[in-house]
């Protein structure tokens, strides 16, 4: 077992190597451009491209040609967001999304009020959930998008998407999906899911960082988005930029391994975090975040009482963990996540983020869950609010020196 | 960013970590930061006739930083009369520790936490209380 083991996997995940040995031939013999119609050289790039929009495809159930490549998840939420809003001006402004989304989606919707167009930010349930009757009630005339995440980076809540997608046909509005978390995780169809628009990235399904993709549906109905990057006119016209070629075929190859294994790893990766949850809520005040039922299998959000994050994470020193503290952010502020599911600041500020991958062992998770027990202890002897917690008193009565 | 390494050492080997009687009129007693913000220090002086600091100890909830920062001030403390211990200043920490730019609030914290500690003692004992503490982040 090597040290520091890996548990942010949520954050991005390590690249397969097998996904590593399909890319290399295109930084080299393959470095053709993808648009080169007329040699050799970028018909080889092309034909890696064609063949990565297909295992693409194939993972979420779409077409090759809904498939719109990009640099990442975040811009991938951008082109959908403002690229829908621009498109569909004549039809509506209004755009509802939900508290807990991505900075990406966050501000890419404030973007759209700067330019005179009106958000709904959802607020979700002390479980992570949004209320599909405060959707509904929200939806009007003016709707045209609904965008709601399909799992949550921080605690792995799970939204109820066929449901959301089924309320935004309901009213004529388009459904996008921001899957970063979940394609190639769990299983994702556009078509059984209703989803219209789908962002995701190759760099946390075992791929590489820097590309991603947008699902852009065109048929029932034919979806289209404003492109947001102008120039050649690649990607139909939507995503201009000379293809990244060696990315896209990681990204294709990742989407490929995870279609033939992602069953198995769900299965391994939950027995894996269930065991780490039992574990760790041995101990005294700590406290699971989010849905347990809706989650990510390979996930587990738990916060141990009078301890901080930032402080908790130094005594974990060979696990690398996140945490919503803000003393691990250059702002003050806890987790805008935590936040919204009512979580008061000293419990998300105690939260550690455990987050489980393909590469993850028993071994590893057995000496997390002893290095982690050891650092709470350690530092609840270190801390006031335990000691006063042992003593009855009562903090929420204490007057605390304001900020 | 990694810490410095004497960070590291005041974290992994906090020095007097503890509780004093807060009810014993030697004893001062500064509690400072709120849970809200994620930092909560206390620390305590215990203070001979002389108004010299013959013990101090403390407990943190924060940041690795603020740990250390509070270690090293119990360390510090030992020894100082009340009035020397009033002047030590937050860029001390800072600069003993190695803090970064980030991590300036919490040696505020425990520079708070000194003043807080040893104007409890005072006021106890019948003296007024001096300027109080530097800032809150
Ligand atoms: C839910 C979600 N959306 C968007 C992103 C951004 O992805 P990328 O790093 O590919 O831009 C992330 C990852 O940080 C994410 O977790
Ligand atoms: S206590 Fe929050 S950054 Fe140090």
């Amino acid at each position: 077992m090597n040290l520091p083991i890996y548990l942010d996997n949520n954050a991005t995940t390590p690249m397969d190597p097998r996904v590593l040995e399909a890319m290399l031939p295109y930084f080299n013999a393959k470095f053709g451009n993808a648009a080169s119609r007329n040699h050799a050289f970028g018909w080889a790039a092309e034909e890696g491209v064609d063949y990565a929009r297909e295992q693409v495809a194939k993972l979420i159930g779409a077409n090759e040609k809904e498939i719109i490549f990009t640099s990442g998840a975040t811009e991938s939420d951008n082109l959908a967001i403002k690229g829908v809003f621009e498109m569909y001006k004549e039809k509506g402004n209004h755009i509802i999304t939900c508290v807990t989304e991505h900075k990406a989606v966050l501000d890419a919707c404030k973007h759209i009020e700067k330019l005179g167009g009106s958000v709904t930010y959802l607020p979700v349930k002390s479980d992570g959930l949004i209320d599909l009757a405060e959707l509904e009630a929200a939806m009007t005339e003016k709707t045209i998008l609904v965008s709601i995440m399909h799992a949550n980076n921080e605690i792995g809540v799970i939204q109820p998407i066929k449901e959301i997608s089924a309320i935004a046909h309901k009213y004529g509005a388009l459904y996008m999906s921001d899957s970063t978390q979940t394609v190639g995780k769990i299983p994702v169809d556009v078509n059984a899911d209703g989803i219209d628009l789908m962002a995701f990235t190759a760099h946390k399904m075992y791929g590489p960082k820097g590309v991603g993709a947008l699902y852009v549906r065109r048929k029932n109905p034919r979806v289209k988005v404003t492109a947001q990057m102008d120039g050649g006119g690649h990607e139909r016209g939507m995503r201009s930029g000379t293809l990244n070629v060696p990315g896209i075929v990681g990204l294709g190859k990742a989407c490929e391994l995870c279609r033939l294994e992602m069953g198995e790893d769900a299965k391994r990766l939950s027995k894996l975090r269930d065991k780490l949850q039992v574990s760790l809520t041995e101990l005294e005040e700590s406290y699971v975040n989010g849905n347990v039922e809706h989650r990510l299998p390979h996930v587990a959000n738990i916060s141990f009482k009078y301890v901080e994050g930032e402080g908790l994470m130094m005594a974990m020193k060979d696990l690398a963990v996140s945490s919503g503290s803000a003393c691990t952010s250059a702002s003050l502020e806890p987790s805008y996540v935590l936040k919204s599911l009512g979580l008061s600041d000293d419990l998300a500020h105690s939260s550690i983020r455990f987050g489980l991958g393909r590469f993850t062992t028993e071994e590893e998770v057995d000496f997390a869950i002893k290095q982690t027990k050891h650092a709470v202890n350690h530092l609840r002897d270190l801390s006031p609010l335990w000691e006063m917690f042992k003593e009855g008193i009562d903090l929420d009565k204490i007057e605390w020196a304001e900020h | 960013m990694a810490y410095s390494e004497k960070v590291i050492d005041h974290y992994t080997h906090p020095r007097n970590v503890g509780t004093l009687d807060k009810s014993s009129s030697k004893v001062g007693t500064g509690l400072v930061g709120a849970p809200e913000c994620g930092d909560v220090m206390r620390l305590q002086i215990e203070v001979d006739d002389k108004h010299m600091i013959t013990d101090a100890k403390f407990k943190t909830f924060g940041c690795g930083s603020a740990i250390a920062s509070s270690s090293l001030a119990t360390e510090w403390l030992k020894g100082k009369s009340i009035d020397d211990a009033m002047k030590i200043d937050n860029m001390d920490i800072v600069e003993e520790l190695a803090l970064p730019p980030v991590k300036i609030h919490c040696s505020v914290l425990a520079e708070d936490a000194i003043k807080a500690a040893i104007n409890d003692y005072r006021v106890k004992n019948g003296m007024e209380a001096l300027e109080s503490a530097k800032s809150h982040h």
